[in-house]
């Protein structure tokens, strides 16, 4: 019993810190640049806003712009309940594997995509393609990455992985652990739609991505498909900081260990945070053509990944 | 002056009594009147033999008083400094003009033009759509006529814009624009596109026409001075200054000599701010967003510099007819203010340039070839960094620029790189300029008095803009008010070469392209 609460909460703890790491980053970034930026917490009152606005729908909009929103949102937050967040092994652990993560992301990814092209226009259609293309690359790089780590641990559950890791913290320097984070990085910076490979604060239409596929949702839809987004991020953070670095992470359910392992996850989100802050304020968006290098760079990382945790196993 | 002789006896011998009234005025201008048909043939021959371009058509009309329509045709030598006026009288029933929109392209701009607002078709002209006139106009509504009448109401028919069909397997249309999600000011830009390269581009503007030259006919010259300073909100002192220059050339009025000098400065004042603010810009266009909120501080620190120069922040109420508005502040350290602004910029600038995934955006994209670029008769920095070497500054001095020494920027790159390159390198020959202008700066008048104008007669004004040369060309009536003044912003010639560096291009580097242009809406769409 105590086993679901916990999935619940920590379910919870993903849905509720998400804006803030988004509005985090955001303050980090303004900072960087000699700005004084928004608050924190300004991710909360876009929310609200948008909960608070009415949907303004094109009027060949068919129901699969209407539940795309609902399937991205619901998609993002099963994940949270897949991987450990603050504590391992958890109850419904044996209900999806790594797999079923990645291919929970993708099938958010697949919907909004496809809600892009629904409405006909111009950008919609644009920002799929582009977001389609990345994807391909992208998704089987996570899988690969997650693979070389399932090798060394002997299952493809995360929390196997995440114990594995514990029981053993030699392997944390293993080169495929170090290799597969380098290309799940990378990963997570386009699977998020941030710099290099989009930028999430251009207003520029001919230039986005991610944005592009939203454009024309408003109101509650657009705050769920930005929730989810920031929820996405959330999860890209949190895979990177606790299954390369799953210290904090409680392992017996009790009030203190739960308590730090909360912290940790804080502290590592924030640090993680501060990190892609620091890479989107130094570097320059990518022509659009190199992404592909850029992604098969990581990928060709998770292969090398997989390669040397299987000889070195 | 030599030249003269041989082009007077080159269009003697050309077209005999077809030319008449053929006169010097002001020492570099050879104002004649041509007869109907000649047209064409002095622009080949003066753009063969005596090197010699196209810079302004104008219609007038002058049905009132002499019962025709007017076209003037400015063609200006950059080389030698001097300028051939010629003009054309129209039947004021029929009003043709016969085309050479083949010959050179603005020209076929200026005739669309002129068609839309005046009613003067171009016979043979290869491209007949509207350009200034959107669907919404009546098609017997001529603006620029003096007895033209504003509809009561204007009805859009419905009629959609014809842009040339791309076709073709995989070929598909991005409509942008007019209104955009940033605030900028609107234009369509219609795309065709195979998967994200771009292979047309066409760009339909003329969305902010607000008739600014139509609100320039009927005032006093003192009172034209504020309106031209608002033809385009970035150019204040380029565009007051072009249509003060043009009016005291008009009047034959000399500028004092200290007012000259503290002209120079707020011209390259606002050179300044704007070419630091756009090199942020572009570089924000790239993702690079630090550069831009320094170089948008910096703009900052230099619109308190205008506050404190003019009273404005945007330098508004800077130039005056005869002069200038204000006196330079005593307690002023100019010259220490903008030394320090430019290492300010200087550093920015070494660490964009110095970023290798920034300069990858910038190498190669957008390439405006030096043929594509001087058949289209860019001017201004886009001009510069496609190898052509104009600068109004050097090739026709006015105000103080005689007396001062600098370089002229310029490039063979012909990209984003080299046009963002440009502005950081005028910006410190701006900074050199200024420098040596107040070191120069004379004691003694601000303001000379400027005199009744000259009726129906026609002159002009060039200024070297932070865009590019600025052309004002005006006429008074028998009172002395303004009777047309036609406005000419390099953003006229600019704009159309974008689709041409476009090319080849992918879409997500539009945005990139269009900021290293930057091109004024306001000022192309008077």
């Amino acid at each position: 019993m105590t086993g679901y609460l916990l999935e619940f909460s920590q379910a919870l703890l993903a849905l509720l810190l998400a804006p803030m790491l988004a509005g985090f980053v955001r303050w980090v970034k303004a900072r960087l640049q000699n700005r004084r930026g928004a608050p924190i917490w300004q991710p909360y009152f876009e929310l609200a806003k948008l909960f608070g606005k009415d949907v303004v729908m094109s009027n060949n909009a068919s129901w699969l712009f209407r539940v795309a929103p609902y399937i991205v949102f619901a998609s993002a937050l099963a994940v949270t309940f897949l991987i450990p967040l603050i504590a391992a092994p958890l109850p419904f652990d044996n209900i999806g594997d790594l797999l079923v993560v990645v291919y929970l992301l993708l099938l958010g990814t697949f919907f909004l995509a496809l809600a892009g092209l629904d409405t006909g226009t111009a950008f919609g259609g644009m920002g799929s393609s582009r977001e389609m293309t990345v994807a391909a690359i992208a998704e089987p790089t996570i899988a690969l990455s997650i693979f070389s780590l399932a090798l060394g641990a002997g299952s493809t559950n995360l929390s196997h992985i995440v114990v594995a890791t514990l029981t053993n913290p030699g392997v944390a320097l293993s080169p495929g652990h170090l290799l597969a984070f380098a290309a799940i990085f990378i990963v997570s910076l386009a699977e998020t739609g941030r710099l290099p490979v989009d930028n999430p604060s251009t207003h520029l239409e001919l230039t986005m991505i991610h944005e592009a596929m939203i454009l024309e949702y408003s109101g509650r839809y657009l705050a769920l498909i930005e929730w989810a987004s920031w929820l996405k991020l959330t999860i890209f953070f949190a895979l990177l900081a606790n299954l390369f670095v799953p210290w904090g992470l409680a392992t017996a359910l009790t009030p203190a260990a739960l308590a730090i392992a909360v912290v940790t996850l804080i502290l590592k989100l924030a640090i993680l945070g501060v990190v892609v802050a620091v890479v989107e304020t130094r570097i320059a968006k990518l022509r659009l053509f190199r992404v592909p290098e850029l992604l098969g760079m990581s990928f060709v990382l998770a292969l090398l990944a997989v390669t040397s945790s299987f000889l070195l196993k | 002056m030599t030249k003269f002789t041989q082009l007077q006896s080159a269009l003697t011998k050309n077209f005999q009594e077809l030319i008449s009234n053929v006169h010097i005025l002001r020492g570099n201008e050879l104002h004649f009147q041509i007869a109907r048909g000649c047209a064409l043939k002095l622009a080949q021959i003066l753009n063969a033999d005596f090197n010699a371009e196209l810079r302004l058509m104008v219609a007038n009309d002058r049905r009132a008083d002499k019962g025709v329509f007017e076209i003037h045709y400015l063609f200006v030598n950059d080389k030698e400094n001097w300028y051939a006026h010629a003009t054309k009288d129209l039947s004021h029933d029929d009003p043709t003009i016969d085309s050479m929109a083949t010959f050179y392209y603005p020209a076929s701009r200026f005739e669309r033009e002129i068609h839309d607002l005046f009613g003067i078709g171009a016979i043979d002209h290869p491209d007949t759509r509207p350009l200034v006139s959107h669907a919404f106009w009546p098609k017997d509504y001529f603006p620029l006529r003096k007895d033209s009448i504003v509809p009561e109401k204007f009805n859009d028919d419905g009629t959609p814009f014809e842009f040339m069909p791309v076709g073709g397997e995989g070929v598909y249309e991005i409509p942008v624009g007019p209104v955009h999600a940033g605030i900028i000011e609107p234009g369509h830009f219609r795309f065709s596109v195979v998967g994200e390269t771009v292979i047309d581009l066409k760009i339909r503007l003329y969305f902010t026409h607000k008739g600014t030259e139509k609100l320039f006919e009927g005032r006093a010259p003192a009172d034209g001075v504020e309106l031209a300073e608002r033809i385009s909100g970035d150019t204040t002192i380029g565009h007051s200054l072009a249509y003060c220059q043009a009016v005291e050339s008009l009047a034959g009025c000399e500028v004092p000599a200290r007012a000259k000098y503290l002209r120079v400065i707020l011209l390259e004042m606002e050179r300044l701010y704007n070419h630091i603010a756009d090199f942020g810009a572009i570089c924000n266009d790239t993702g690079f967003a630090a550069a831009h909120s320094h170089c948008f501080r910096i703009r900052e620190r230099l619109l308190r510099l205008n506050k404190r120069l003019t009273g404005n922040r945007l330098l508004r109420g800077g130039i005056i007819l005869g002069g200038v508005g204000r006196d330079f502040p005593s307690d002023l350290n100019l010259a220490a203010e903008l030394d320090s602004i430019l290492a300010d910029f200087n550093e920015i600038v070494e660490i964009s340039l110095n970023n290798t995934m920034l300069t990858d955006r910038l190498d190669g994209a957008g390439y405006l070839t030096t043929k594509t670029a001087t058949d289209h008769g860019v001017l201004g920095y886009v001009a510069r960094a496609s190898g052509i070497d104009v600068d109004v500054r050097r090739d026709h001095p006015f105000a103080a620029y005689s007396s001062l020494n600098f370089n002229v920027a310029k490039s063979v790159k012909g990209d984003v790189h080299a046009r963002a390159q440009i502005r950081v390198d005028e910006a410190s020959e701006s900074v050199s300029i200024i420098k040596q202008a107040l070191t120069q700066l004379p004691q003694g008048e601000l303001v000379a008095p400027l005199g009744k104008l000259p009726a129906w007669e026609p002159a002009f004004g060039m200024v070297e803009g932070w865009r590019g040369a600025i052309l004002h060309w005006v006429m008074a009536d028998d009172n002395g008010k303004l009777y047309r003044v036609k406005v000419k912003d390099p953003s006229f010639v600019n704009w159309p070469a974008l689709s041409f560096a476009l090319l080849k291009n992918i879409v997500p580097d539009f945005p990139l392209v269009n900021k290293s242009f930057n091109q004024s809406y306001s000022g192309n769409d008077l």
